[in-house]
């Protein structure tokens, strides 16, 4: 049995994210698939398990060539996809959870379907109590039952988005346990990751995608310097930036408590001066969004004071935070930040909020050609938010924060961004806290937090793990850390 | 999806659907293009039919400019109905117990109509913002509560001296009735199509050109990224609820002031749920409503005319309105779903 992609297109508008991808692996083979953020890795998964359609290409599973317009299709043919958030319905049962999606439309058989449930599982080697809620689960519990799933399903390839996100070290290591058995018993396993570390545990054979492309394949064992280098195509220098003498504290966190789902902070000490630039590192959900979200005002702290300038915001509003100088820009850019339908010139004219009650539209028009001008918009006056790349909508984000912000909260300024974007983003935020604005940004990029913070605030399982210079640290210290460990 | 292929796709869904109207008269035995025609004649045949056709004009378009607002603040304003009624009860209730001069009754009744719509939809708007009640369930739940109250109004505090009947309460005196203009020998609602043409271009204005509309817009599309800008979203969703309802009310009054010059139970004649429709025909342009709900009440005035003649009932006419709405928001999504160039992504679910 043998997988194979070949010539697979996918447009999205003016991006490519898939280019053309061609790409054969054999049975019983944990296949690595490697690239940065952005580089296309998603976009083919989704496309192999039915999710996306893609414009062109084939894909051929043991010599037939698949119809896959639907996820089910996927499922059908033996292709099953574990999400970095597996697909779990949580207010249902774990035997609900595993009958969801098999074959049959009326009769569930439940007596049926836990014999099944306990002899997969049991091959497996998974322990599941059929009448739990899987709301109780852990995130690692919750794949070993979509895995059970598909596995029951019939799958032949199983496809692992970013798996590591979010579990404990103990699950990990059970994780890469089963994925090696499930290659031993024959399956095509994809193992997708941007974590050099995790591809050279585990994987046999690796392929390496940038802009779309395949731009390498290798068996393993393969040196760390040739993956990072066909990754990112070139070697980064970090530069040191120029040390800009910081001013006087602006913001001051004092015993802040705060909870926000498996979020607890406690208290939490933190002083920020005017013209610092703060790193927030560490796993997706370890804190760092909370930490963001109270110092933009949308999470009121359980207790403890925040201060802006000597001013109390503990208690304040979201938008007495805005009017004191506070300015947030969410990861989500389309979702959470710009308004889908609206054009540049409407989202500036927004974003200056003089009180004129008639809008001249002439003069609007004007200043969204200054702005797409300055910050180098790809992009029309007209066109709407949607429209743009995702470099370009950072763009338009970063043109409509105030002139006047004194605090900066940023959630992974330049995440999916391309090399030339994310350096332009960073331009705009050095610039801006030259001028004395303080930034807090979370990131998941060591080589951004490494480059750009002054200090470095390392979260690990919602707690603050440790804070360091940016200047006396490095990247495998900073990996220790996220993984919750002292560098030995 | 680019315009021209919007407008190909809204032609071949009514040629559609007036395709499906022929096909049905032929099954129910009647002669198709006679009844066809006698839609258009029933409605502006001649000008006495016309002005009657106007009449029913202004109310739809009233309701439906308001709709175009709610729908721009992302609300689907199921409420209107009941709206459009409490209206009219208010409106009535200034007709019968304020006396006066025309000249002042007929102003007043206008805003009294337009506060008491404007006051059913706050409360509708009210449970979604603070009682998190859905708009489509708080509003439908408030249009039986209102079409409730009228009938309650009619056989009860208000029925005619000695009977209680549900045909109405007692005519009003003539000072509350919304004059109308002769002319070409017949009578032209002017006060009633200068209050719907006006509304028209009034949301038209606050849409297109004020900063207001834009934020309206904004909340509409994306909540949760207007609130992080700044935009205090509860109240602007309050406000075009209120809009809304105001424009909806309005239509009540013309309902009972120039139309029924009464309270009857049935008096928003379903001109808020047909409003909806207009308003999804005309793809949420304020502009467009108005020939589409032309066309609607054409249709909806001249198929009285089908009983008549030939002895079809006149929910023919609705079954028609109902069919082009079908088949035109049809047409338009298989054009968005297969005309377009770019590949847009499946949703996940």
């Amino acid at each position: 049995m043998s997988l194979e992609i070949r010539d697979i297109y996918k447009h999205f508008g003016p991006v490519r994210a898939s280019d053309g991808v061609s790409i054969t692996i054999q049975e019983g083979s944990l296949h690595g698939i490697l690239g940065e953020n952005g580089a296309g890795k998603s976009t083919l998964m989704k496309i192999l398990s039915g999710f996306y359609s893609a414009d062109s290409g084939e894909v051929i599973l043991n010599g037939d060539v698949l119809d896959l317009s639907s996820p089910a299709d996927a499922i059908a043919a033996g292709i099953g996809m574990l999400h970095q958030d597996p697909l779990v319905f949580l207010p249902m049962t774990v035997l609900d959870n595993f009958a969801l999606g098999s074959p049959g439309t009326v009769r569930l058989d439940r007596t049926e379907v836990r014999k099944e449930l306990e002899r997969v599982s049991s091959e497996l080697g998974f322990e599941f109590d059929p009448s739990r809620l899987a709301r109780s689960l852990t995130i690692g519990e919750r794949q070993q039952l979509s895995i059970t799933r598909l596995m029951w399903l019939g799958a032949k390839v199983l496809i692992f988005d970013e798996p590591t996100t979010g579990i404990s070290a103990t699950q990990r290591l059970q994780l890469f346990d089963t994925l090696r058995k499930l290659a031993e018993h024959g399956l095509i396993v994809l193992f997708v990751s941007h974590k050099l570390e995790e591809v050279e545990d585990l994987c046999d054979s690796v392929t390496v995608i940038r802009q779309g492309k395949v731009v390498y394949e290798a068996e393993m064992p393969v040196p760390a310097e040739t993956l990072v280098e066909k990754m990112f195509g070139k070697v980064f220098v970090v530069q040191g930036r120029e040390a800009v003498p910081l001013g006087q504290p602006v913001l001051r966190l004092a015993n802040i408590d705060l909870k926000e789902d498996t979020t607890h902070l406690e208290n939490l000490n933190l002083e920020v001066a005017s013209g610092e630039v703060v790193g927030l590192a560490g796993l997706e959900g370890s804190g760092q969004r909370a930490l963001l979200r109270a110092c933009a005002g949308l999470l009121e702290p359980a207790s403890g004071s925040l201060e802006l300038d000597g001013v109390s915001l503990t208690k304040a509003s979201y938008r007495g935070h805005l009017a004191a100088g506070v300015h947030y820009l969410p990861a989500g850019r389309l979702e959470e930040g710009l308004i889908e339908g609206i054009s540049i010139t409407e989202h500036l004219v927004l974003a200056s909020d003089d009180s004129t009650f008639f809008i001249d539209w002439k003069a609007a028009r004007k200043v969204a050609e200054t702005e797409i001008e300055d910050y180098s918009i790809k992009g029309t006056p007209s066109s709407s938010a949607e429209d743009l790349s995702g470099g370009n909508q950072q763009r338009l984000l970063l043109s409509m924060i105030p002139d006047e912000v004194k605090l900066l909260l940023l959630e992974h300024p330049t995440r999916g961004l391309d090399v030339e974007s994310a350096a332009y983003v960073w331009t705009r935020l050095l610039a801006r806290r030259a001028e004395g604005t303080s930034v807090i940004f979370a990131s998941a990029d060591l080589d951004e937090l490494l480059r750009y913070s002054d200090r470095i605030v390392v979260f690990f399982a919602g707690e603050v793990f440790a804070v360091r210079d940016a200047s006396g640290t490095d990247g495998e210290e900073l990996g220790y850390l996220i993984g919750g460990k002292e560098r030995v | 999806m680019t315009r021209s292929l919007r407008l190909t796709a809204t032609a071949v869904g009514f040629v559609a659907a007036l395709v499906f109207g022929i096909l049905l008269l032929i099954a129910i035995g009647a002669p198709p293009f006679e009844a066809l025609g006698l839609i258009v004649e029933g409605s502006v045949g001649s000008l006495s039919k016309l002005s009657v056709t106007l009449l029913a004009w202004s109310p739809l378009i009233l309701a439906a400019a308001g709709l175009v607002v709610t729908f721009a603040a992302g609300l689907w304003n199921i409420g209107v109905e009941g709206q459009v009624i409490v209206g009219a009860i208010a409106a009535s209730w200034v007709a019968r117990s304020i006396p006066g001069p025309v000249w002042a009754v007929v102003p007043a009744t206008i805003v009294a109509g337009a506060i008491g719509g404007a006051l059913w939809a706050l409360l509708a708007g009210v449970l979604k913002t603070h009682g998190h009640v859905h708009e489509i369930f708080g509003g439908l739940g408030l249009d039986f509560v209102a079409a409730g109250f009228a009938t309650y109004l009619v056989i009860g505090p208000w029925k005619r001296a000695g009977v209680a009947s549900t045909s109405g309460t007692d005519i009003f005196r003539e000072e509350a009735w919304m004059p109308e203009f002769e002319a070409f020998g017949v009578s032209w609602p002017v006060l009633p199509v200068l209050l719907g043409v006006a509304s028209v271009i009034v949301v038209w204005l606050l849409l297109r050109g004020t900063l207001f509309g834009l934020k309206l817009k904004a909340v509409g599309s994306n909540t949760y990224s207007s609130y992080l800008r700044g935009i205090p979203t509860n109240r602007y969703l309050l406000g075009a609820f209120a809009i809304g309802g105001a424009l909806a009310g309005v239509a009540g009054t013309v309902q009972v002031t120039a139309f029924h010059h009464k309270l009857v139970p049935a008096i928003s004649g379903g001109y808020g749920f047909l409003a909806i429709l207009v308003v999804l025909l005309a793809g949420f342009s304020a502009v467009a409503i108005a020939p589409i709900a032309f066309f609607f009440v054409a249709i909806s005035v001249g198929s009285t005319q089908l009983d008549l003649r030939l002895g079809i009932d006149s929910a023919f006419g609705g079954v028609l309105q109902g069919v082009i709405v079908l088949f035109v928001l049809l047409a338009g999504g298989w054009a968005a779903k297969y005309g377009s160039n770019t590949l847009t992504p499946r949703k996940e679910p």
